[in-house]
């Protein structure tokens, strides 16, 4: 075998943030031609490296080497000029700009008199035949679906002259059919001589796209394989490290139908398409899913953010209200995807936000005033029952961590009593304390706690495969703005749920189930 | 009464007056529309129109050429133009608040200046304004008899028109400016520099703003009064949404006011009108918010309008 | 060159305020001297000047109060509606419609048109002012609830055409006969004016109102829950939607109460001070309030202090003027670089400048 100069050599890269290593003693290597897939959990330190490989980021120790060459720490523009691109996650393209112009932007000097579209365009029209990157220069970027934005910013990087291709988790906003156009592109590019990075935490594409296998977990490189002698189990324990056993909970009574949707229908895009679930009380069901299928539409619906188009949704056999606070006087706790920006107000105090909810309430207002003793007891309370960190009721809440921002809006939910709780990818991002937290308090409120009181029903959107498995007692599927049947835990597999997410058509979503 | 109208439409004098109404709200309006189109609001026009209306008109009455004049509005309008983009770009303030401050400084700065340097007068010191192009050279032959009935700044306002087009959609920096008032940490990404962009632009459109304020005071009239914006510079600010934000429009929308201005102008002096001038001169205020009300709803603002861009945040 | 947020510790960041603040002064004690030596004028002799018109003695309090007066209330008008991130740039036409409808109510027909007790009558005159406020904001608001019109620049221009109307009610309607062509409106009935607070001065009562109103104003954001959604809106209007806060209707009231302020501005101005409109009645209170209500950091008491400090500029200016000749225009000069100066100095305690 000969000793090729690889593509990017990276020695012994360590990063910290304060005390938490982000990344330990890295050592990898990149060949030409191939796929290196980057597999690891949110938060084991897939991100911080590419940062640091890509300039955003100084490591606090080890070596970059590309094509041979040493490659300058936390530079850009160097990154940029050894033929290093990047794809990120979320696009930095400009809606109301042409093709063209997010191509074009950075690539000549600011000075000139006239702007040299031309060879630009050209390269855009061999990209497109090489390696099937078909797009028209003259569209606005707005007017693109996801797939063919994320194919403007892989322009972008080829344009740019890159020969190394990284990519961030590139499947996560893409529909089935996009994925696998982006897998052919991806194999087109190797072929060529490219070489690609490709970060993901989906055993499945990992094994479909790559040529070698690097596992990262908790900022440490844990091993590396070749794809062909991997397999998914050992890459599964590799990669959370240990084996998932499902979570123990306790029994769970299924009582009465809580949630009835009947072929409800939104505008707007991603919108639902005749979508059908009865959940009852006492049960939690997850819907799983690519996000951007729709996930969003079914949380703003039954959030009172959307109005409903065609079908309907009972809540208790009332038909939904159509806004915000009837939802939550109906019953309706509510934890949105983004908690810090949507879920509370973050230059309001930590009480503020515990009774925003109430201000019909009379135990917090009372003749247009709002009663602070009562308030801030509440908030009190909530701070202590649900282990809330922060330096008193009487903060801002924007200095407070995601955890325990989400921890005071889960309280916030749980003391209204509801009868419907909303969760809306509840634990995205959080540390592990704050997770399992969480996840109990969920599980709790379905279950009834002494006489009289009724256990809830949980509706939870997730993209976190281990999150639903351990907590759903039901799991539908949302594609394309459409839902599966929501079936038992016990009749899904690992594959049909994964066939069921990547399903291009009814029939698939059901044959998947 | 209609053949009138349609007289008074067909008559050259007319049109030129129109011209002289819409110059500094074109050359305004492309001021603003350069700044929004980076992304920054620029309340201070108001005020930088009266500085560069007085600076401009300064020179001139030190003896300076006209043209130096001209140039004079447009550094002062651009050093009020840094100040603002220093305020709101790394400072990031409020843009509202901080182009209300400017325009408050410029005013205040501008009036002061006027009675430091003319402590005494009771009425107000003349210059030799811009001369009309080549009056009566064209008469009879109609469009090119209105532009040579006009001044040559009218003349730099229609091809100031062209150039920012130009700028805009035909150069990099113009990319650079429209991608930093869209998305920009997709310009930071690509190497360009979103602050330096942005203050650039908010510069360069501040100095349109001084160069319309001083058609004002070196062109349509020959001196310098207080109160002479008289809320031109707001009525730029409305333009740049009724323009959508091209430079085209904004010529366009301009003229249309134009057009409506001049004729409650004439309209007043109709015999036989019985509606006190008041109502006649709120034509254009009411015109302005009538047009913003009918755009509004489907303006596609740019994206980072008003939006602070600070490194390293989403 | 970019800002980062700087660790905020109590200790630290009173320090840092108190710091900002003297900086913000000296900077603006700076600038105005250097505008002094151009205006030829001896630099000390010209602050004792104004600073001795401004607060020198009881006259010249009451002189500054006066003029704080309205100051204070288009003060509360800005702060109201920036607080829930509506940009009412209007209180100059807002003051103009109140002031106007004052004298509709207690000045037309001998201010006899309503058949009414003179407290009573008092009280509708300062409810339609009020309300004539209150119902040109309320035209803005509703356009950018429902139309999405940007209110800045509605506001803005309704400045101008209210400005107009009233300088056509002088001509028409409400011209006074025996003002001899002079463009004033007919003056309120005697009964109406506002007390005067010191004798041999224009300081009314109204200056008790408008401190009257600072109180309430911060009790309403402070205590209300109409207060609550008002910053809730103002802070994140998303998330006071997600929350079910009534988005619309904090709106609608904010305008209610920011126009309301601006016109009981007006209203004062007539029953305390000139008794009848005119059309210079304000030199710009309204655009002066919004300096204020961002010099009080939007905090509605702290508004009263902003408010004195511009009145006294204002009043000072025309003394420095008359002693050491530096043109009365200073005074504007001085309120805008100490706005920028202040503004400059909060962002610099909140957050660290760094030049990468």
């Amino acid at each position: 075998m000969t000793e090729a100069t690889p593509a990017l050599q990276l020695s012994g890269i360590t990063k910290r943030f304060g005390a938490l290593v982000a990344n330990d003693n890295i050592s990898l290597r990149l060949d030409k031609g191939e796929v290196l897939a980057l597999l690891g959990e949110n938060g084991a330190g897939k991100s911080t490296l590419v940062s640091i490989l890509f300039g955003h980021y100084a490591a606090d120790a080890g070596a970059i080497t590309a094509f041979g060459k040493p490659l300058p720490a936390a530079d850009p523009k160097s990154a940029l000029a050894a033929g290093i691109g990047m794809v990120h996650q979320h696009f930095a393209l400009a809606n109301n700009l042409s093709v063209l112009d997010n191509v074009l932007i950075g690539l000549e000097p600011l000075w000139r008199l006239r702007s040299h579209a031309a060879p630009v365009r050209k390269q855009l029209a061999e990209a497109a035949l090489r390696f099937g990157l078909a797009i028209n220069p003259d569209a606005l970027v707005g007017s693109l679906s996801v797939g063919e934005k994320q194919r403007v910013e892989i322009l972008k990087a080829l344009v740019r002259g890159a020969k190394v291709l990284i990519l961030d988790e590139p499947t996560a906003v893409l529909t089935p059919l996009e994925s696998a156009a982006l897998f052919v592109t991806l194999k087109q590019m190797v072929r060529q001589g490219l070489s690609i990075i490709f970060i993901s935490h989906k055993l499945d594409e990992v094994l479909q796209i790559s040529d070698r296998i690097a596992v990262l977990r908790a900022g440490k490189l844990v091993a590396e394989c070749a794809t062909a002698d991997a397999t998914k189990p050992q890459l599964a324990l590799w990669m959370v490290g240990r084996t998932l056993t499902p979570s123990v909970h306790p029994t769970r009574q299924r009582g009465a139908p809580l949630l009835q949707l009947d072929a409800a229908c939104t505008a707007g895009h991603p919108k639902l398409k005749s979508v059908s679930l009865t959940l009852h009380a006492g049960e939690i069901v997850a819907i799983a899913g690519v996000a951007g299928n729709g996930q969003a539409a079914l949380a703003d619906l039954l959030c009172g953010l959307v109005p409903l188009e065609s079908g309907s949704v009972r809540i208790d056999t009332q038909p939904l209200s159509s806004s915000p606070s009837a939802c939550v006087n109906t019953g309706i706790g509510r934890i949105p995807e983004d908690r810090s920006h949507i879920g509370v107000v973050g230059d309001m105090t930590v009480w503020e936000n515990a009774v925003i909810e109430d201000l019909t309430d009379s135990r917090f207002t009372r003749a247009g005033f709002v009663r602070r003793e009562p308030s801030q007891q509440h908030a009190t309370a909530l701070v202590q029952q649900f282990d809330v960190r922060t330096q008193g009721v009487n903060v801002p809440i924007r200095g407070l961590s995601g955890g325990n921002i989400q921890k005071l809006i889960l309280g916030r939910v749980l003391s209204r009593k509801p009868k419907l709780i909303v969760a809306n990818q509840p634990t995205w991002g959080l540390d592990v304390g704050a997770v399992a937290a969480i996840h109990e308090r969920l599980v709790a409120a379905c279950v009834p706690v002494g006489d009289g009181s009724t256990a809830a029903g949980v509706l939870l959107i997730s993209e976190d495969l281990e999150e639903i498995m351990a907590l759903a007692d039901r799991i539908a599927v949302m594609s394309r703005g459409q839902l599966s049947e929501a079936l038992p835990k016990a009749e899904w597999t690992l594959a049909s749920l994964g066939l069921a997410m990547t399903a291009t058509t009814d029939q698939e979503i059901t044959r998947a189930a | 009464m209609l053949s009138e109208a349609l007289q008074l439409l067909l008559s050259d004098p007319f049109w030129v007056a129109v011209l002289r109404i819409a110059t500094p709200l074109i050359i305004g309006t492309l001021g603003v529309l350069m700044c929004e189109r980076a992304g920054v609001l620029n309340l201070g026009i108001e005020g930088i129109m009266v500085a560069g209306a007085y600076t401009g008109w300064l020179a001139v009455y030190l003896g300076a050429p006209l043209w130096v004049g001209v140039l004079a509005a447009m550094a002062t309008g651009g050093l009020f133009g840094l100040l603002h983009g220093v305020l709101t770009v790394p400072l990031a303030l409020s843009q509202h608040v901080a182009g209300l401050g400017i325009t408050l400084l410029a005013t205040s700065l501008s009036y002061f200046a006027y009675r430091v340097t003319f402590p005494k007068v009771t009425t107000p010191p003349t210059i030799q304004p811009f001369q009309a192009v080549a009056p009566n050279a064209m008469d009879g032959i109609p469009v090119l008899s209105v532009f040579a009935a006009s001044t040559p700044l009218t003349w730099l306002a229609f091809a100031l028109v062209a150039l920012v087009a130009w700028v805009l959609y035909r150069t990099p920096v113009g990319l650079a400016i429209r991608m930093v008032g869209e998305n920009p940490q997709a310009a930071e990404s690509q190497g360009i520099n979103v602050t330096a962009v942005r203050i650039g632009t908010i510069v360069a459109g501040s100095a349109l703003m001084g160069l319309a304020g001083s058609f004002l005071t070196l062109s349509a009239f020959n001196a310098f009064f207080f109160n002479m914006i008289n809320g031109r510079g707001w009525i730029c600010v409305a333009l740049v949404v009724f323009a959508s934000w091209r430079p085209g429009k904004a010529l366009l929308g301009a003229i249309l006011f134009a057009v409506f201005d001049a004729m409650q102008l004439r309209l007043q002096q109709v015999p036989g009108n019985v509606l006190p001038y008041q109502l006649w001169l709120m034509a254009p205020y009411l015109l302005s918010i009538a047009a913003l009300i009918l755009v509004a709803r489907k303006a596609s603002y740019p994206q980072a309008l008003m939006v602070p861009y600070r490194k390293g945040e989403r | 060159m970019r800002l980062e947020p700087k660790s905020a510790h109590a200790k630290s960041q009173t320090r840092a305020i108190a710091l900002a603040s003297l900086s913000a002064i000296a900077f603006t004690l700076v600038i105005v001297s250097l505008l002094v030596i151009w205006a030829g004028a001896p630099v000390f002799a010209a602050y004792v000047a104004l600073f001795k018109g401004g607060f020198g003695d009881v006259f010249a309090w009451s002189e500054t109060l006066t003029r704080a007066t309205p100051l204070i209330l288009t003060g509360l008008a800005a702060t109201v509606a920036f607080k829930a991130k509506l940009w009412n740039i209007g209180a100059e036409g807002q003051l103009y419609a109140g002031a106007l409808a004052a004298v509709a109510v207690g000045g037309l027909h001998g201010g006899e048109g309503f058949d009414l007790a003179t407290p009573l009558l008092f009280v509708l005159m300062i409810l339609a002012a009020m309300a004539a406020g209150a119902a040109l904001l309320m035209f803005a608001a509703i356009l950018k609830t429902w139309g999405r019109v940007d209110e800045v620049v509605v506001t803005l221009l309704m400045n101008f055409i209210v400005l107009l109307l009233v300088s056509w009610m002088l001509d028409g309607p409400m011209k006074d006969p025996t003002a001899m062509g002079w463009p004033q409106s007919v003056a309120l009935k005697p009964e109406l004016e506002l007390t005067k607070l010191i004798g041999q001065t224009r300081l009314h009562t109204g200056l008790l109102i408008a401190v009257s109103a600072s109180a309430i104003v911060w009790a309403i954001f402070r205590f209300t829950t109409f207060g609550f959604a008002a910053r809730a809106v103002g802070a994140n209007v998303n998330a006071a939607r997600f929350l079910g806060l009534p988005v619309a209707r904090t709106a609608m009231l904010t305008a209610l109460l920011s126009g309301g302020l601006a016109g009981l501005a007006g209203a004062i101005e007539v029953a305390g001070r000139t008794s009848y409109v005119t059309l210079d009645m304000s030199p710009g209170y309204g655009y002066s309030g919004i300096v204020i209500a961002m010099l009080a950091a939007l905090n509605p008491l702290a508004v009263v202090p902003a408010a004195i400090f511009v009145a006294g500029m204002l009043v000072g200016a025309d003394s420095m003027s008359r002693a050491v000749g530096v043109p009365t225009y200073i005074a504007d000069v001085i309120v805008a670089v100490s706005l920028v100066a202040v503004l400059v100095a909060t962002m610099l305690t909140r957050y660290r400048l760094r030049w990468k």
